[in-house]
Order: C-alpha cells, then structure tokens, then sequence
C-alpha cells in the first residue's frame, strides 16, 4: 500500500518539475517556433548555481530558498542574453537557431563539468521540510508535498499572467499569428526576450528545487531535455493546459516505469508519444495556449 | 458525360465557412470559369478537388469515381493537374528540370533509385516537347531563379499540360502578366484539345469570359449564379456581387 | 566533366596512396575514423542535403547496429552472421524510427529525432543485461574478409576504404537517380510533389531507410574500430556531430559530408591532444559556422573559385581594352 502511494507522490513531484521546466520551453517554442535545446542546460544550471550559493563558496550562505531564486534570476538572464547576442542574429532562420541552440548545450555541459567537476553534488533538503506528514496509515514526506504545491501556484501564477496581464495578452497573441502580432503594434522581439528569459528562469528555478531529490550530476541536463521533448510533443506546443497534463502524465510513466522496467524505463516514455503522434500529431492541446 | 461532380461540398476554417454547399457539374471538354470576388473561397475549391485539403462533407467525383477520399496524388494519376495562384515551382533547379518532375510525378520510373535521371532519353524528349508547347524551349536549361514572372507562369501550364490530364484546374492563369505575355497564355490555352476539361479560376473578364463555356460565380462560398457567359452576365446578382448594388 | 572525372581518380588515388604516404599507426588510424564517419555523415546528408529533414538521433542507429555486433558475436556466432544481423536489425529499428518522426517535418521533426535519439541511448544507458549498461562492451575480433586481416592499421583503412568508396558511389547513384531527384522535390515543394503524384511519406521514408542503412554500416565500422561499444557513442552529442559534419562540410553536396567528417575529427584529435575538453570545442565550432558559414565549407568554396573566376574574366577584357587603347 505504501509503495504505490509514495510511487503516486513521487510520480506527482515529478511530474511537478517537470511542468516548471516544460511549461517555457513550450512557451518558447509557442512564440518562436523553436524548441529552445540548451532547456536541459538551463535546469542543470540553475541546480549547479544553486548548489554555489548553499555552499557558500561566494563568502556568504544563503537560505535554500534565497539560493533557488538566486540562480533562477541569473538562468533567466543567461537565457535573455543567449537570445540577444545569439538568436538575434539568426530571425527567420529557425533551423540555424535550433541548431545554435545544440552548439550551446554542448558547451555549457563542458563547462560546467569545468566548473564543478564530475562528482555528482547532493543538496540538502531545506530546513524544515525534511520530515513527513501522517495521515492516518499513509506517510507524506514533506519535500515532495512542497515541490507539489509550489508547482500548482506556479501553473496558477503562470495561468494568470497569461490570461490576465498585458504581457499575457501579447505572448497569446504572439503565439496565436506573430506576423498579426506585429501588424498590430507588439513588438515581439522584446517579447521574444522576455519569454525567453522567463522560460529560462523557470528551468533553473526547478533545477534547483529538484536538487535535493534528483541530485546535481554531468549529464543531467540531457536527463531533462528529451523529458521536455517528450511532455511538449505529448501536450501540444505552446500550451501551458498541454505542459500541465503532459509533465504529469510523463511523471507517472516515468517512475512507475522506473519502479517497475527499471532497465527499460527510458523505453516506456516512447510509448505515449508514438500513441499521440499517430493519433493527434498536433499533441493533446495543441494549438491552445492554455 | 461529367468529368468532374461536386456535390454538398463544405469546409469551415475555425468558425469560418470558406465553402458552403457547393455544387458543381462540368462536362467533359467543357471550358468552365470560375469568379468571385476575393475570399470568396474560389481558391479552397480548387483545394478541396485536388484533395490537398479535405471537405468536412460532401463529395467529389471524377469521370463518375467517388474521389472524396483520396490522396491528391491518386487524384493526379486518375489525370487531374492544377497550376497554383502562387508561383509553387522548384526553383533551384532548370525549367527542364521542373518539368521533368511533373512527367516522373506520374511515370513508373519515379521510383527508380539506381539509373540517372538525365540519361533518360524518352522523359527528357517529352519534357522538351511539353516546354516547346509553351513557347520555352529555348530557356529549358535556364534556372527557374533567373526566369521572369511571365516565364514562370507558363512553366506552371507546362507542367500541368505535361502531366496530359483529362481535367486541368487553373488558378488565376493571367495573374501578374503584362499584355504581351496575357496574348501568349490565351493562345496557349485556346490551343488547349477539348478532350481536356478545363476549370479556371480568373479575375480578369475580359479574356477569361472568351475562353469559358459556362460561368459560375462563389460568393462567401457558395454557388450564387451559374450558367452561360450572356446568363451570368446579364443576371441581376451577379451585379450585386461585383457592384454592390 | 573530363576535370571532374580526373580529380575524382585523383582523390582515390590518393587516399589509397595515404597509409604509404604518412605512415604512422597514429594517423592511418584518424584517417580510418574519417573515412567511417564520412560514411556515418553521407547518411545524415541524404536527409538533410536531400529531403530537407534535420536528424538529430542518427547516433542511435549507429549505436543500435554496433550492439548488435557486440551481442551477436558475444552469443558466438561469427561475423557474416553478426554483420548481416547489424544490418537488418537496424534497417528495422530505422522504419519505426522513421516511421514515428515522419509524422512530422521542419523543426518538429527536430524535436522529435532528438527525443528517439535521446530513448534508445537511455536503452544502451539502462538496459544493462543488453548493453552491460555504462560499462560498455568489448569485441575482441576484426573479421577476415577473403582471408585478409585487419588486424593492423593499415589493412583496417583499406577495408574501410573501400566500403566508404562504395557508400560515395551509392550516395552519387541514388541522388541522381529519379528516386533521388523527387526526395529533392519534396524538400523543396512537398505539397507540389504530392499533387504532381508522388508519395512524399513513401519517398521520405525510403530515404531515411538509406540513411540508417549508412548509419549501419558506420556502426559496424565503428564498433571494429574501437573494439569497443558504450552508451556515450549514441549520446546527443555524437548525433550533433553528424550533423555538423554536414553543415560544415556542406548540405547537400556529395564533397561536403567527407570535409566535414574530416574536419571534425581532427580537430577532436587534435584537440584532445591538449585539452579535454571536446564538447565545448565542438559546442563552439557548431556555433560559429551556423552563424557565420551556414552554406558550408564545400559550397563555400566552390562558390568563392567561380566568384574569383567570373572578376578575372570581367577583369581580363578590361585590362586588354586598355593595354589596346594605351597603345596608341
């Protein structure tokens, strides 16, 4: 009984950061109609900047949560950066940007086994949060239930800027036709580094906050790419709805994949997303923006 | 005998009805023209015939054959071709070259991965010839790059009369001419064997109503007159669409 | 075409001169990879140059074909078995392979080339009672074709030379074949080709089984080489390779993918010589010729020899009207 339940909450929390990571690399993908490859390196990022900031390599220690918020900022700026200096350069030819995108990747995943080293690096679960909440019989472990709750205000916080904001608007219209978008005064290129940087931040941010479950190693970042890949062909791209159900579907599929086929759990992703591409190749929501 | 049967015919595009229940009968060897005033969903039409688009109902028949649902290259074997509004050619390659493509589009040899293409003799004969029709032979190797808008245009018939199909749908075949190169395309198409059924899309009256037998006029999709060139002239409607009245 | 057909026998002169020519073990061995990895990046070329789709999971096939090798030859049986068996186990890994990313075109194809890619290097990665999981596998024999070995160096490259001699003629045969020339059509035009009666999916499809087949053989090669098959030969990285070998090289030529292997693995020789770190030199470079090469070397040049061609014929007439006039 307890094993499936944890299995359900890990999968959850999983599936939790995943929809961080996901949901602007959809995003991104949404405006400017390319999957943005150096996502993985951003997560990976965001955890190793945060892991400096915990350790307190820079003169000063600083709260778990300081830390997170920290790298999730300097990510975004990386990200706002890259899309200045280097996408820039390179509108209206997706191809070149995409691939500009994979030559980044490589070299960020050099640099931070430069910077860091190849030992895997283990954060700390955050103070007060390292126990589990009893209910009844069942057991949560009360990390996990956070990373949940911090992932459904983020999907709200995401939600509300979309639908609600003048910047919401603008990015809905950007993804809806950029060329009408343009016509009527937005000027999408700022959005573009906007959106970018966002999606960004979001990646680092859950970097860091997956840290403490999934550990900082050379690699991870292409661990989380071809999840993103996977949960943004699955929910349709450019959906926040699509990012939300997919990254919790690929939550569940993937650990109890990995629970069960541990030797094939990569495998068994590929299975939801064969199913969707031969029945709605569009993803589930595609063509929504939420 | 009906070359080409539409009945029911409807599309939507999100909410939009770009076709409404469109009807239309065209005889073998018959000149139909097709008007409208722009985005009255003329364009579609043709898409929905070829099959590069779908209907959400409706049927299409070809010589009598249900073709509703077939693939648009099944559609070009049966001996459909159509030329596009806006220029769709290869252009990296010659205008031999485009050609030769929409002759290998219907031949066996299409699949063939292991002989050159070029030391195809009887292919690259019939190319020539279909350019010759045309008035380009001269300009077969030329890159369709640095050809005019005219020459393209005649490319575009050349190769959809390359393909011999029994019915050929043009898509606004004057577009973008001058005078000059108007005379030519008429004459091309008037030269045209009526054993070919030709349907075409054309804004320009003055030429298009000499070349059709009959007319029929879409308007926000659907099908407001039809009949001969003095009917759908002299129809009240028809005055309605284009002037407003 | 007479300078043509003198420069091709020139190159193959040439590289079948190489091994004499330099000699050490060391660098017949980099020219052995940059012959098995041209074959490797003629593959992703068809794609890419010729159907207008960008793979980025080719390493997958590749690395399917060289476990396969390490399996069949580890279950005993010989190399004709272990070879055929490479071949067809990974044609059929290349159908669904294509037959899932063929939904898609254009960036989606990507994305999703990537994500098939990424999966089957997470089955080398984790299937460990397959794949011995990160420790890799070893192959402890080259096989003998025709009693000759290829043991050393030297005879290694010959054989390789010769399979990737094979693939360049295959390659040159197929892209200007019918077959070939609609795949061209259809990057080009795919909706045209359609209406005009061609199969597009079926062409593509076709196309892409040609391109795994070359990954195969690549694989085969590789795994003989290296005597060896581990999960980083199919990681993201070694796919990001092929294609820039492509890009480098050129898209699109038959030239362009033997530059760019060529290319990219000396500098990877060459740099490892002095540094470790790879990825980041080979992160850069694929930067660095998207932003400011994205034709290519072999496109590149070419066009810079007939540019200079055509200024000096310009300038030639000229500089003979003025002789004339200055000559009074």
């Amino acid at each position: 009984m307890n094993f499936w339940l944890l299995l359900t909450i890990n999968s959850i929390t999983f599936g939790g950061l995943l929809f961080l990571l996901s949901s602007g690399f959809s995003l991104i993908f949404g405006l400017m109609r390319i999957p943005n490859l150096t996502h993985g390196s951003m997560f990976m990022v965001g955890a190793y900047l945060g892991s400096t900031f915990l350790s307190g390599a820079l003169g000063f220690t600083s709260d778990f949560w300081v830390a997170a918020i920290l790298s999730a900022i300097e990510v975004a700026v990386l990200g706002a950066l890259m899309e200045r200096l280097l996408l820039r350069r390179l509108t209206g030819q997706p191809l070149a940007q995409v691939l500009v995108t994979l030559g980044v990747s490589l070299m960020v995943a050099d640099l931070c086994l430069m910077g860091w080293g190849g030992d895997p690096i283990s954060v700390e679960t955050p103070a007060g949060l390292g126990g589990f909440v009893r209910a009844g019989p069942a057991v949560f472990p009360l990390y996990r239930m956070a990373i949940i709750v911090i992932a459904v205000v983020f999907a709200i916080a995401l939600w509300l800027l979309l639908e609600r904001t003048r910047l919401g608007a603008m990015i809905r219209a950007g993804v809806d036709d950029p060329q009408m978008a343009r016509v009527v005064g937005i000027r999408v290129s700022q959005l573009f580094t906007i959106v970018f940087g966002l999606g960004a931040g979001l990646a680092g941010f859950a970097g860091m906050i997956g840290a403490p479950i999934l550990s900082i190693y050379p690699g991870l970042d292409q661990d989380m790419l071809p999840l993103a890949l996977v949960v943004v062909i699955l929910g349709g791209t450019g959906s926040l709805l699509g990012s939300f159900v997919g990254s919790i579907l690929i939550g569940f599929i993937y650990n109890f994949g990995q629970a069960l086929l541990p030797e094939l759990a990569y495998f068994v992703l590929f299975l939801p997303m064969v199913i969707v591409l031969v029945v709605r190749p569009q993803g589930l929501f595609g063509g929504q923006v939420l | 005998m009906i070359a080409l049967a539409v009945d029911g015919l409807n599309k939507s595009f999100g909410g939009l009805r770009v076709t409404s229940d469109v009807r239309l009968v065209v005889e073998a060897g018959e000149r139909r023209l097709i008007i409208g005033p722009n985005g009255a969903g003329k364009t579609t039409l043709f898409n929905l015939i070829t099959g590069e688009l779908s209907p959400d109902s409706g049927s299409v028949a070809l010589f009598g054959r249900n073709i509703t649902r077939l693939a648009s290259r099944k559609r070009a074997h049966l001996g459909m071709a159509r030329t596009y509004q806006i220029i769709t050619l290869f252009p990296r390659d010659t205008i031999l070259h485009n050609v030769m493509l929409a002759l290998l589009g219907l031949s066996r040899l299409r699949w063939n991965p292991l002989t050159a293409l070029y030391s195809q003799r009887p292919i690259m004969t019939r190319a020539r010839a279909a350019l010759g029709r045309v008035g380009l032979e001269h300009l077969a190797d030329r890159p369709l790059a640095e050809t005019s808008y005219g020459e393209k245009r005649r490319v575009e018939i050349a190769m959809a009369l390359a393909q011999e199909p029994r019915v050929l749908l043009l898509d606004e075949p004057f577009a973008g001419l001058s005078i000059d190169e108007r005379a030519d395309v008429r004459a091309l198409l008037k030269a045209i064997p009526r054993d070919v059924t030709v349907v075409m899309i054309e804004h320009d009256m003055d030429i298009a109503l000499e070349l059709a037998d009959r007319i029929t006029l879409l308007h926000f999709g659907q099908v407001v007159v039809e009949g001969t060139r003095a009917e759908v002239v002299a129809d009240r409607r028809t005055r309605e669409v284009y002037l407003g009245e | 075409m007479t300078p043509r057909r003198a420069a091709i026998v020139a190159g193959i002169i040439v590289l079948i001169a190489l091994p004499f020519a330099i000699g050490e073990d060391y660098y017949i061995n980099i020219a052995s990879q940059i012959l098995l990895y041209a074959i490797f990046a003629l593959g992703i070329d068809v794609l890419i140059g010729y159907a207008g789709l960008v793979s980025l999971g080719h390493a997958g096939l590749f690395g399917i074909a060289a476990y396969i090798i390490a399996n069949v030859l580890a279950a005993g049986y010989g190399h004709t078995v272990a070879i055929v068996a490479a071949l067809i186990g990974t044609l059929i890994a290349t159908a669904g392979f294509a037959a899932v990313a063929l939904r898609s075109a254009g960036i989606t194809f990507i994305m999703i080339t990537l994500a098939l890619g990424e999966i089957i290097w997470g089955l080398a990665y984790r299937w460990i009672s397959v794949t011995n999981g990160d420790n890799g596998i070893s192959v402890t024999t080259r096989p003998m074709p025709f009693g000759l070995s290829l043991a050393s160096p030297r005879g290694f490259y010959d054989a390789t030379l010769i399979i990737f001699l094979l693939a360049m003629v295959a390659v040159a045969i197929f892209v200007h074949s019918p077959l070939g020339v609609a795949l061209a059509g259809t990057r080009d035009q795919p909706r045209r080709m359609n209406a005009l009666g061609y199969h597009v999916w079926m062409i593509r499809f076709l196309a892409f089984l040609f391109s795994g087949f070359l990954s195969a053989v690549s694989g085969i090669l590789f795994v003989y080489y290296n005597e060896f098959i581990s999960p980083q030969a199919l990681a993201l990285p070694a796919s990001a390779a092929g294609v820039l070998m492509v890009i480098a090289g050129g898209a699109g030529t038959l030239l362009g993918p033997v530059v760019g292997s060529a290319l990219v693995v000396i500098v990877q020789n060459v740099v490892s010589a002095y540094i470790t770190r790879w990825n980041l030199m080979l992160g850069a470079i694929f930067v660095a010729i998207v932003i400011f090469m994205p034709e290519g070397l072999v496109p590149g040049v070419r066009r810079l020899v007939q540019a200079t061609r055509r200024a000096a014929a310009r300038r030639w007439p000229r500089a003979m009207a003025s002789r004339l006039r200055s000559k009074p």
